[in-house]
């Protein structure tokens, strides 16, 4: 490696069309917040992206461990990308771990960026690496560039005064910096970023910025770096455009059904990962009548948000699978009441407390029977993180009209992932009206008011708040009688109601589901639902540049299902539907529509690849599965 | 963390609850529903009590809400002609909870049991009274399960033989009034399901009070536990047994007085009046909660001193105000601008 004192001649710019990249390092390294700040450079400059974090359970696990490695990937492209990549083209490792846990990912001839400095004997053994496999020829097929990032950054820092502790933390700015130059991102976001982060430690932004440009410099002024990439932006939709994550879009999706249904928003929820920052998003946006209740366990998160609801609030909770096993009992008494309720779970990796930082899809059939008795409630499921703030706003419909409460499944990959989204103009939300009960109902003219007498159409309830004169009356989670909503033991009236429950929610009106199928004539059909819409689409993808026919479908309603799906499964030869859990979507498939569908699964916490899922398309396509 | 003064008013439990100028009788709070409780049940000395009283508030009828657990009392709520909600087992202070939170125009009630509260329950509880919203929990506390038949409660007495207990309870007890002063409940009342004056007393504080308040209510189960609180109903010694304290006023108990209540060493004793000095003996200080502690332990739960009253009634900001107090200065100081949000703070336009 030599360095010069000038600016050496700019290295020749390379035009890629899509590239995805890896920030690996320690947990205390700002992996996640490089990550972060370079996908907001890439969403400013107009790429169409998608991010996959991945991070581990423990806030911080022993240093320079592999239990401790952090990472976070990025895919940009010059065009419309589903996924966030399956291996990444460059890989910034931070210590030997983020090396070792990482490598094997990086195909031959990839780009790895290694920071030198932490490559010392202790380092090395505490992982496992007998010799410094940057002083051997295990790298070999890889372009290696050995940099020293907390020297360099060192000394850009030395004559700020800052400790060698705080200067050192830095490095993660320079490694972000030389990553955007290499890239040719913008700057200005990152630089005013770093100065409000760091508002009121005036010297660390400024600390933070230096080894921002000391990485940029490093790139512009070493020969190190033959070339340099350029990724055209993508032609989106027209539109304005940000970069959101999934419980970013979630939380504004709450906030938004505030306002379309003119409803006080109460959420009551507990912390849990992956979906507490639900929670810490509706914390800050009180002006909009949102109230934020951090409960004493999930139980209680759920039961306040009930509460909320009888008193005529838009109530929400929520959390991740294991919540939802303890808010099952609520979630029960919330069917019987058939009030208006949210229910929020960001799957993790399960049984149990299971992997809370990775992804899976293991909950569908949690949210349709993990209840005793004929307890049915509606589910919806996003299918990209910009699509959690449609989903939920779909999900309030469905809760308000029908007065019952809905489960809304999101996972870990879209909570933590982001995309840029199509801001939608707010004035065109569709309004939801609560249409609260007024009148005294009785159909015998007593003047009474009957709580369970039902809308012939939707078959909902009236919805009659406390302080409402002359509709007092009582419900509870004992059977009640159909219409006057009294305690009844009758076993015909217990028959009806059950049937009544399941019924209103089968006959919930939700949009058909549509078919992908360019060709008209696929004879293969691959349906999935929630985030496994990205990996679907881009295997499809992949599979028909091949010049194969490939017709894909996902499903935002699990519950109840479109009203055309037995139709579009039945045109079908083969389907196909993959699954980040054992089977269960295909289950509730194959026993609701008598249906051959074929599963695969794939349970490793982490998002299905494209590649993965274009060998398994074109498997079926040979016959190989026939 | 820095203290925020939220410059609260001293203000009532029933204040932003709409009154009403009708005359409303027991007639009016009481529903169309047959109460299914056993012959001889205390519940319906509470029932009758409540119903009498409830009109005495001067709110207005539908603005009352009772949530229950479950429980035999928590039948309570379908037997008013108030809204009312009958929950699931133990959550009923979740579920009034976000409901006083979101409605401070309501007077919002829970009815649970020894089993309902402090068994299953007994995380909410604790947490509801420790936050202060502004509930009224009627604890009635019969020392047995119910409606399950006769199992052991968190209150019933160790050695006590029950359907699950044959051998004797080998469980000990809770003592309800020092388990709420602990949760830094702010209003601690107890009374005797056939007191109608006491009760009525301790309700009528309780429902002045802002905040959670816990009355803990005596009752008698006759088929399971029947006669268990006799000993402070009938016999000779009943009126050395009960000390119904009042703020500010000397505790002294028994015939013409003849008992008092001393301080000893950390704690209390009974003693007898005569045999102690006048200053020595304790003025009930409903602010003090080392007294109201010292008055829940005053003997083993054995009853042989029990105290009814009001323990403890002190102001404290409630986490309903405060929390509306959050949200209202939000909504006064900043204009909320949907789209504004939905941008962020980075946007970029892509043009067709």
């Amino acid at each position: 490696m030599t360095t010069t004192d000038t600016a050496v001649d700019q290295p020749e710019v390379v035009q890629k069309d899509r590239v995805v990249i890896r920030f690996a390092g320690d947990s205390g390294d700002g992996m996640q917040l490089t990550g972060d700040r370079f996908t907001s450079e890439t969403a400013a400059f107009g790429n169409d992206l998608s991010t996959l974090p991945n991070f581990p359970a423990e806030i911080r696990a022993p240093a320079g461990t592999l239990p401790g490695v952090s990472s976070f990937q990025l895919h940009f492209a010059n065009y419309d990308i589903l996924t966030p990549g399956d291996r990444p083209d460059v890989l910034v490792a931070m210590n030997p771990a983020a090396l070792k846990a990482n490598i094997a990912d990086l195909p031959a001839g990839g780009v790895l960026i290694v920071n030198t400095d932490e490559f010392t004997k202790r380092n090395l053994t505490k992982v496992g690496y007998a010799a410094n496999p940057l002083e051997d020829e295990s790298l070999e097929q890889y372009q290696v560039h050995e940099v020293a990032m907390a020297t360099l950054t060192m000394g850009a820092l030395a004559e700020t005064g800052l400790s060698k502790k705080d200067a050192e933390r830095a490095k993660n700015m320079f490694a972000l910096g030389l990553l955007s130059w290499m890239y040719h991102r913008p700057s200005e976001g990152t630089e005013r970023f770093l100065r409000e982060k760091f508002a009121r430690r005036p010297d660390l932004a400024e600390a933070n910025i230096l080894a921002f440009r000391a990485g940029h410099a490093y790139g512009e002024t070493t020969e190190a770096f033959a070339v340099t990439y350029e990724v055209k932006p993508a032609p989106l939709p027209a539109g304005t455009y940000r970069q959101i994550t999934g419980n970013t879009a979630l939380a504004y999706g709450i906030v938004a059904a505030g306002q379309t249904t003119g409803l006080p928003v109460f959420l009551g929820s507990y912390p849990i990962t992956p979906a507490s920052d639900i929670l810490h998003e509706l914390s800050k946006h009180k002006s909009f009548n949102v109230t934020t209740f951090q409960a004493e366990d999930e139980i209680s998160g759920i039961g306040s948000a009930l509460g909320a609801s009888f008193g005529g609030a838009l109530g929400v909770t929520t959390t991740s699978g294991p919540g939802v096993a303890l808010k099952s009992e609520t979630i029960g008494l919330a069917v019987a009441l058939e009030l208006p309720l949210l229910i929020i779970d960001v799957q993790r990796g399960g049984p149990s407390t299971g992997l809370p930082t990775k992804t899976e899809q293991a909950d569908l059939l949690q949210a349709m029977f993990g209840r005793n008795g004929e307890a049915p409630v509606p589910v919806v499921a996003p299918q990209s993180p910009g699509d959690c703030f449609d989903a939920a706003l779909e999900a309030v419909r469905i809760a308000v009209t029908y007065r019952t409460p809905v489960l809304l499944l999101s996972d870990g990959s879209l909570a933590n992932g982001s995309e840029p989204w199509k801001v939608p103009d707010a004035t065109t939300l569709a309004p939801v009206d609560p249409n609260f009960a007024t009148e005294p109902n009785a159909p015998d003219g007593s003047g009474e008011f009957w709580p369970y007498l039902r809308d012939d159409d939707t078959l909902a309830r009236p919805w009659a708040v406390p302080g409402t004169k002359g509709l007092e009356h009582r419900i509870g989670g004992l059977e009640k009688a159909d219409g006057r909503g009294s305690i009844s033991y009758d076993p015909a009236n217990h028959d009806r109601m059950v049937r009544l429950r399941a019924a209103k929610i089968d006959g919930i009106t939700v949009p058909d589901i549509e078919v992908d199928d360019p060709s008209g004539d696929a004879d293969l059909l691959v349906i999935g639902w929630g985030s496994t819409y990205g990996p679907i689409g881009a295997g499809a993808r992949r599979v028909r540049a091949l010049g194969h026919k490939v017709a894909t479908a996902h499903l935002r309603h699990l519950n109840p299902m479109p009203a055309n799906l037995g139709e579009v499964l039945g045109r079908y030869d083969k389907v196909l539907v993959p699954e980040m859990n054992l089977g269960q979507l295909v289950m509730l498939l194959r026993a609701k529509y008598l249906v051959d569908a074929q599963s695969y699964t794939n349970v490793t916490g982490l998002p299905f690849k494209a590649e993965e899922l274009q060998d398994l398309f074109l498997s079926y396509l040979s016959g190989v599965h026939a | 963390m820095t203290a925020l003064d939220l410059g609260l008013p001293t203000i009532g439990g029933l204040d932003g609850v709409p009154t009403t100028t009708d005359k409303q009788t027991a007639k009016d709070f009481t529903s169309d529903q047959e109460v299914r409780w056993c012959p001889g049940c205390g519940d319906y000395a509470v029932l009758a009590a409540v119903r009498q009283f409830l009109p005495t508030l001067g709110i207005r009828r539908e603005n009352t809400v009772f949530v229950s657990g479950i429980g035999c009392s928590s039948r309570f709520p379908y037997y008013l002609n108030t809204y009312g909600m009958h929950s699931i087992h133990g959550r009923a202070p979740t579920i009034a909870t976000g409901l006083a939170v979101t409605r401070p125009d309501l007077s919002v009630w829970v009815v649970t049991g020894d089993g309902d509260a402090l068994s299953i329950g007994g995380n909410h509880l604790i947490h509801a009274l420790r936050r202060n919203v502004n509930l009224k929990i009627l604890l009635f506390n019969n020392r047995i399960y119910g409606l399950t038949k006769g199992q052991y409660s968190p209150t019933s007495e160790e050695g006590k033989i029950t359907k699950s207990t044959p051998f004797g309870s080998i469980d000990h007890p809770f003592n309800p009034i020092s388990l709420a002063l602990g949760a830094e409940a702010t209003f601690v009342g107890r009374a005797l399901d056939s007191d109608r004056k006491g009760l009525t007393a301790v309700l009528g504080a309780a429902a002045a009070h802002r905040g959670s308040a816990l009355v803990e209510i005596f009752q008698d189960c006759p088929i399971f536990n029947d006669g268990s609180f006799d000993v402070l109903r009938k016999g000779d010694d009943a009126d050395t047994r009960v000390i119904d304290v009042r703020h500010g006023e000397p505790i002294r108990f028994g015939t013409e007085g003849a008992y008092a209540v001393v301080r000893d060493g950390f704690g209390l004793r009974v003693a007898k009046t005569d045999e102690v000095d006048e200053a020595d003996i304790v003025v009930h200080d409903q602010a003090d909660l080392n007294l109201a502690f010292a008055l829940s332990r005053l003997s083993d739960q054995d009853l042989t001193h029990t105290v009814t009253g009001i323990f403890r009634d002190v102001a404290r900001t409630t986490y309903d105000d405060a929390t509306r107090a959050q949200v209202n200065h939000e909504r006064e100081t900043r204009t909320p601008d949907l789209q504004a949000l939905l941008n962020g703070r980075d946007t970029w336009a892509v043009v067709g």
